[in-house]
């Protein structure tokens, strides 16, 4: 269902007129509202006068992560505490973390835009949501929680953790939809198959929301296929307003950005430069609506493309592709970028091994060394060494013909390597610590 | 002449074998016959005890990745030349080996044979054949 028939389907004209009366409007809001803004435009000789169409959206300074770290927690508010209704805080990766504040209008969006999402997906007002999202300061869970209620559907909030109990109550409540990270659906699947349970006799769930990390096509078949449910992907970030940025439709040819609350640019990280139409680059995102801390050309770090023609669906929203990295989390590996959702994509094309992986990066001398870690889950290769020498090259050769160099590939015992019902990590670059 | 054994996957880590071996004897399983070979990461080890479906159900428990493989066990006595002769049996029909492994209890003079090869039915027939004496599971 389209949750939001007008601004899901505008004409592209429609839409730009809106998103620069928008624009502007934000912008001389945060310049009179937020002093951080006032001053840092002030000193880059930008004024909120000088937007006259939406390219003039480039003259504005970006935003950046660090930015809400130094002032955190509430420097970059635009209204008073009092007038707050919602704080969450995203997981900072050192020290303090992120805190994102929603007002009473702003509430209403980051619902609004949920619903839109959870109807891209496809669900509807009958189906029984799990969300297995950890609820607390994360915004995935509430937000999914609010945006599949707006849509009429009855939400169990299951939260993370204790998978043997979520599966119970994915079977005894029959949930249709489910909604957590890609790695936990897998984690689901796992222990379900480990209780006895035949997925699909057993089990009512028809559709899968993901989000929350990225995945690869072929992580979101593996769930397709484990779980027999229809998966999509969707993508937001605490920083903007959580979960509601953009999802995918049935169609699955990009997640739908909510272009008329999330004006999207996309720049080389380097150059900081647009990049040119269909081009790969870093993706930064305005706030055009929220009011209580809204972000200007927020620099995401998530590496997508962007695509404006309108979708078969019926919606005219830009659709950016599944997150292919972080302009952070590229490994640079003797002089050649890697992105780990390559190596997610190799590795889930071959049967013989385990959904899990791990990633570990060290360097010997001058040297790196990039060490890829499956567990082997195929007991018919045990009947010889040779196939399981066969397989170990098999990883090894269809690593390089992606990534360009060598991997060390090493089998490991099933169940062996670390499990996530969070966001997964499954890098480890030790020369960081040289 | 069929034995059954498990093949169990086993990385090359500190404790593993313990562990693997720990399981059996929680499970009050006898191991009968074992092998495995030096490698580097990881190896396959095979086994053979005296309840291999007890066996396999225990080790999928804790996480070993095992298989059931169907072996040729065949007896030899203990003095010279008895093994050649029924090595050069196999080779003169072109038996391809792929691995073997033996174990005699002490103070039998036997020693119990165990051959993976290609075609189990016509390596079965030859040594019955050929009167080789089978080596029965108890």
């Amino acid at each position: 269902m389209i949750y939001d028939v007008k601004h899901e389907t505008m004409s592209r004209e429609e839409l730009e007129v809106l998103q620069l009366e928008r624009l502007k409007k934000i912008v001389h809001y945060v310049y009179e509202k937020v002093p951080f803004y006032k001053r840092k435009y002030d000193l880059a000789g930008f004024h909120p006068d000088m937007i006259k169409t939406l390219k003039d959206i480039q003259k504005i300074p970006f935003t950046e992560k660090s930015d809400l770290r130094d002032n955190y927690p509430y420097g970059l508010l635009a209204v008073p505490i009092s007038k707050l209704k919602r704080i969450h805080a995203s997981s900072g990766t050192s020290g303090k973390p992120t805190v994102v504040c929603y007002t009473e209008h702003d509430m209403e969006i980051w619902k609004d835009c949920c619903a839109r999402v959870c109807g891209q997906a496809g669900l509807e007002p009958d189906d029984i949501v799990q969300v297995c999202f950890g609820y607390g300061l994360f915004t995935g869970a509430l937000g999914m929680h609010q945006g599949a209620e707006r849509i009429g559907a009855a939400v169990i909030p299951a939260s993370a953790g204790n998978t043997e109990r979520q599966v119970m109550l994915l079977k005894d409540l029959k949930a249709t939809v489910l909604v957590s990270t890609p790695s936990y659906a897998l984690r689901i699947a796992e222990i379900a198959r480990k209780l006895g349970y035949d997925i699909k006799k057993d089990f009512s769930l028809r559709l899968g929301l993901f989000g929350s990390e990225s995945s690869s096509e072929e992580m979101h078949a593996e769930i397709a296929k484990q779980l027999n449910i229809f998966t999509t992907d969707n993508y937001g970030l605490s920083e903007v307003i959580g979960p509601g940025v953009s999802g995918e439709c049935y169609k699955k040819n990009g997640m739908h950005i909510n272009e008329d609350h999330f004006y999207p640019e996309l720049i080389n990280s380097d150059t900081l430069e647009p990049v040119k139409p269909g081009e790969i680059g870093e993706l930064v995102l305005t706030t055009l609506t929220k009011d209580g801390m809204p972000v200007i050309r927020y620099r995401t770090k998530d590496i997508c493309t962007l695509d404006y023609s309108p979708c078969e669906c019926g919606r005219t929203t830009v659709r950016m592709s599944k997150i292919l990295g972080r302009s952070d989390d590229m490994l640079i590996i003797r002089g050649v970028n890697v992105f780990p959702s390559q190596i997610e994509s190799v590795l889930m094309e071959i049967p013989e091994i385990g959904s899990q992986y791990e990633i570990i990066v060290t360097r010997e001398g001058n040297m790196d060394k990039l060490e890829v870690r499956v567990e082997v889950a195929d007991g018919s290769l045990l009947t010889d060494y040779k196939k399981l020498m066969d397989l170990h090259q098999k990883v090894q050769h269809n690593l390089r013909v992606i990534l360009q160099i060598d991997a060390l590939v090493k089998l490991v015992e099933p169940l062996s390597l670390k499990r996530f019902e969070g966001k997964a990590n499954r890098v480890t670059d030790l020369r960081k610590k040289n | 002449m069929k034995v059954e054994q498990i093949a169990v996957f086993l990385e090359n880590r500190k404790g593993r074998l313990c562990k693997f071996a720990q399981v059996l004897y929680d499970a009050n399983i006898n191991i009968k016959g074992m092998y495995i070979a030096d490698t580097t990461d990881y190896g396959i080890l095979r086994v053979i005890t005296n309840d291999n479906e007890k066996a396999v159900k225990v080790l999928k428990e804790n996480g070993f990745n095992t298989t059931v493989t169907e072996l040729i066990g065949f007896k030899v006595s203990d003095k010279p030349g008895e093994m050649h002769k029924v090595l050069k049996l196999l080779n003169d029909h072109n038996v391809d080996i792929s691995y073997l492994y033996s174990y005699s209890e002490i103070g039998s003079n036997q020693a119990a044979i165990l051959i993976k090869v290609e075609d189990n039915e016509f390596v079965s027939k030859l040594l019955i054949d050929n009167k080789v004496e089978p080596f029965i599971e108890k």
